[in-house]
């Protein structure tokens, strides 16, 4: 368990990716001097709104293969290692510096520097009022987030753990989702919400709950999940940056990862997903701490000799159908793993619209492992079994490519 | 403080005049009276067709003993105030029951809820703001736009459901949006708009403080009934506003109704104005019948937000003639109580007090009636001949940047499908 919380599996397969990227980006001579990477090599304006087509090529240059390269790259490289959540505050502050509209509220966010450190430092930078200690009333401030932006300001509503959000759900759904809607486009509503959420260690039913299924109908909204230090700043940069309501989802246990990142500015995009491992065989979907335990399964798969192909799906609400269908026409079998519920869950979402896409190009039915729909439990061993393992992961793909 | 709080505010006057120490009525069905059981206090006489109008300043003094009435010479608005003030009273009045007839002929549908008999809380507030100052207010939120500016013919056609209404077509009685004129919903659920308008009280604030706007004194009104003050919603933004001092007024138009939900029923301690106080923010009970009392107490409370004192909760007592929507037979309500309020009509007592004082003369007064007829009935027209909304319309407004709807198997944007923008497209 330690070794994912280190990022080995994560940081070989990342350091390729960078090193790739930071060959691929090019000095435009532009004023924006940050580049919006698309994973197909197509770059686009982090400034402007323009909607640029997809390259046609399958994304095969973004990525990490296998871990032969590290040692070179990293002599070589360029860029500072951070741990997760400084990375997200590294984007948080530079889109503070950036813009004077973006402003933090939430409980704790201020003199405490957040409960888990992501906005350490920042009051004492900003004020107390663009980082905003709030009373706990959940409802109330992430309403007062949504007042504001739609009276021209950009907040970033923390909440504490995600579950707190459940208490914020009336504002969420009703004006954070419809509210561009209903007044027939007059008013935006360029707010980020987030917050770390998942399974923790022994954090009990309450602290650790997904929520990610609950909030995937509301129209209107976008949902995202982080899961390395690399794409936590990349979204949280994208989501303050959209005019559109973003909920980011952390994750607990993943804030200590480590990992090298670029100096230069990038913003990543928000719709689209991340190839974490190419292969042949099968086509593994996952997000957020899950893609460790996929990462870590997919070693001994390879020792047993299969290729999977391991796709972090970034983005829960809408999902990027065209990195997960190329991936589909290849292998022709998918396996999701995910942490949420199996009720109702995103892997539930993504099975229907797999299936309602893809089906001529699958030669086995979807597997999809979620969390027991069981509430966490405190004890240890129990906990363990309500989320998927590695070993459920390994005996799924031999029994998928059977 | 700017003004300390009413000790000895106004009564709920549910007891007529003279009656002194009638109970609380006890609802019929149920022996035990689950209500408030403080008895109120008897209305103190006051005679409300009396010229010389009491200076409103007596409803926030801060003496512990009830004020004399005072007669003064100083009249409280100008000719053109008060024939503005009229005219927007009269907007409300005679739109809302355009909308009543409208509604029967089938010309708007769902719920749709009528400010009749409130409109001296709506025209005695809102008549003192800037364009640039918000506005938020619940479902019963027509009159709210209208006073704010939003022209009557895009309010009408947004109740038809016509796409040159002022949100599309999209939001409908109960959702009344306008950026140009920064009314901010509309909200359907009772207490979600409190926090927005803590928002938008929040961003004036952040501009001054933050954006070094130095000049930015831009106030929030946010409108709610009697229902919403026993919400959490209003609670916890009570608490924020007072804390940070935020430029906002909360303003409840208690018409002593929650659909069919006495307020002494649903309420502890029913006297809202006190639930100021208890969060470190003036508490202000005002007769919301009489549209010059409001106005002065509006006057402070706004003057006090924009000097950065902070909010102030106002209570206004009003009422409101109709039932709760058009669909609520209104069986619960005392017809005595409806007499007794019908008889402080906010617009026969301002006229009569134009006309007593000289403000105007009734031909003057007689042409803003036909004037506001004439914008009413061409507003229904308007939305009469307006266009329905076509499909295209669908999905464009979900969201502000669509590539919110993701990308497609097929490697393009959802948004870049040419059925998009026919709203057919699969999303």
């Amino acid at each position: 368990m330690a070794s994912i919380f280190q990022g080995v599996g994560a940081a070989t397969s990342l350091d390729t990716k960078k090193f790739q990227l930071s060959s691929l980006r090019s000095v435009t001579g532009r004023k924006a001097s940050c580049v919006v990477m698309r994973s197909g090599g197509a770059k686009m304006d982090g400034g402007s709104n323009q909607i640029s087509g997809r390259a046609d090529q399958l994304v095969t240059n973004a990525v990490a293969t296998k871990a032969d390269t590290p040692a070179a790259s990293t002599a070589s490289k360029p860029g500072h290692e951070l741990l997760l959540f400084e990375a997200l505050r590294e984007g948080l502050e530079e889109e503070m510096e950036r813009d004077a509209r973006v402003c933090v509220m939430g409980e704790d966010v201020g003199h405490y520097g957040g409960s888990y450190k992501v906005t350490k430092g920042l009051a004492e930078k900003y004020g107390d009022l663009r980082v905003l200690d709030t009373p706990i009333a959940e409802n109330s401030f992430t309403g007062m987030g949504i007042g504001a932006a739609m009276t021209g300001l950009r907040p970033i509503i923390e909440g504490m753990n995600m579950g707190f959000l459940l208490l914020a759900f009336n504002q969420i759904s009703n004006n954070c989702g419809m509210l561009h809607y209903t007044s027939g486009g007059q008013f935006k509503i360029p707010v980020v919400i987030r917050g770390p959420g998942g399974v923790g260690r022994q954090l009990g039913a309450e602290h650790s709950q997904r929520l990610e299924s609950y909030f995937q109908s509301i129209p209107g909204i976008q949902m995202v999940a982080c899961s390395t230090p690399y794409n936590a700043k990349g979204l949280m940069k994208a989501a303050i940056r959209s005019d559109n309501p973003v909920i980011l989802f952390e994750h607990v246990l993943l804030y200590n990862l480590k990992e090298r990142i670029p100096d230069e500015e990038y913003v990543l995009n928000l719709e689209e997903a991340e190839m974490v491992r190419p292969g042949e065989h099968v086509t593994i979907l996952t997000y957020s701490r899950m893609r460790y335990h996929v990462m870590q399964a997919a070693k001994t798969l390879v020792n047993k000799g299969y290729d999977p192909e391991v796709i972090d799906i970034r983005s829960l609400k809408p999902f990027d159908l065209y990195t997960i269908g190329n991936s589909i026409k290849k292998t022709h079998r998918v396996l999701i793993v995910e942490e949420c519920m199996r009720t109702g869950g995103i892997g539930a979402s993504l099975t229907a619209a797999i299936t309602e896409n893809f089906h001529d190009y699958l030669d086995a039915p979807i597997m999809c492992l979620s969390s027991q729909d069981v509430p966490t439990p405190y004890a240890g061993t129990l906990e363990e079994w309500t989320v998927v393992q590695p070993p459920q992961i390994v005996a799924a793909v031999e029994q998928l490519c059977r | 403080m700017g003004f300390a709080r009413a000790i000895n505010p106004h009564p709920l006057p549910l007891l007529a005049d003279t009656r002194a120490t009638k109970p609380v009525p006890a609802p019929s069905s149920s022996s035990l009276f689950l209500g408030s059981t403080r008895t109120l206090r008897p209305t103190q006489t006051r005679s409300i067709s009396s010229p010389h109008r009491r200076s409103a300043a007596s409803a926030v003094a801060a003496k512990v003993s009830d004020v004399k009435l005072k007669s003064t010479t100083n009249l409280l608005v100008t000719k053109e105030e008060g024939l503005e003030v009229y005219e927007d009273m009269i907007l409300g009045r005679v739109f809302e029951d355009m909308c009543a007839q409208m509604y029967y002929r089938g010309k708007m549908f769902g719920f749709v809820h009528l400010y009749n008999g409130q409109e001296a809380v709506s025209s005695g507030f809102i008549k003192l703001l800037k364009k640039e100052d918000s506005v938020v207010s619940t479902y019963r939120d027509h009159v709210h736009a209208l006073s704010k500016g939003v022209p009557a013919r895009a309010v009408m056609s947004e109740l038809f459901g016509k796409t040159t209404g002022c949100c599309r077509g999209q939001g409908g009685s109960m959702h009344m949006f306008s950026a140009e004129h920064n009314v901010l919903g509309g909200f359907a659920f009772i207490g979600e708009g409190i926090p927005v308008a803590t928002g938008a009280a929040f961003t004036s604030k952040y501009k001054r403080e933050v954006l070094k706007e130095a000049d930015c004194d831009h106030v929030t009104l946010a409108f709610f009934g009697d229902g919403t003050a026993n919400n959490g919603q209003f609670f916890e933004c009570l608490n924020m506003a007072a804390l940070w001092k935020l430029p906002i007024i909360f303003v409840v138009e208690n018409n002593l109704w929650a659909i069919g939900m006495s307020h002494l029923r649903a309420t502890s301690d029913p006297e809202i104005w006190k639930k100021g106080p208890a969060f470190g923010m003036p508490g202000v009970h005002v007769d919301g019948m009489d549209v010059l009392k409001v106005r002065e107490v509006a006057k402070e409370a706004i003057g006090r937000a924009r000097r950065g004192e902070g909010p102030t909760l106002v209570e206004c007592e009003t009422y409101r003639f109709r039932g709760h929507s058009l669909a609520d037979p209104d069986e619960l309500r005392d017809p005595d109580e409806k007499a007794r309020y019908a008889a402080r009509d906010p617009i026969t007592q301002f006229k009569k007090y134009l006309i007593e004082n000289k403000l105007a003369s009734e031909a003057e007064l007689k042409a803003i009636e036909k004037k506001i007829d004439e914008v009413v009935e061409e507003a229904v027209e308007f939305a009469d001949e307006s266009p329905a909304p076509s499909r295209s319309q669908l999905l464009e407004n979900v969201f502000a940047d669509p590539r919110g709807f993701g990308i497609g198997p097929d490697g393009r944007y959802r948004c870049e499908d040419p059925k998009f923008t026919e709203g057919t497209a699969q999303v």
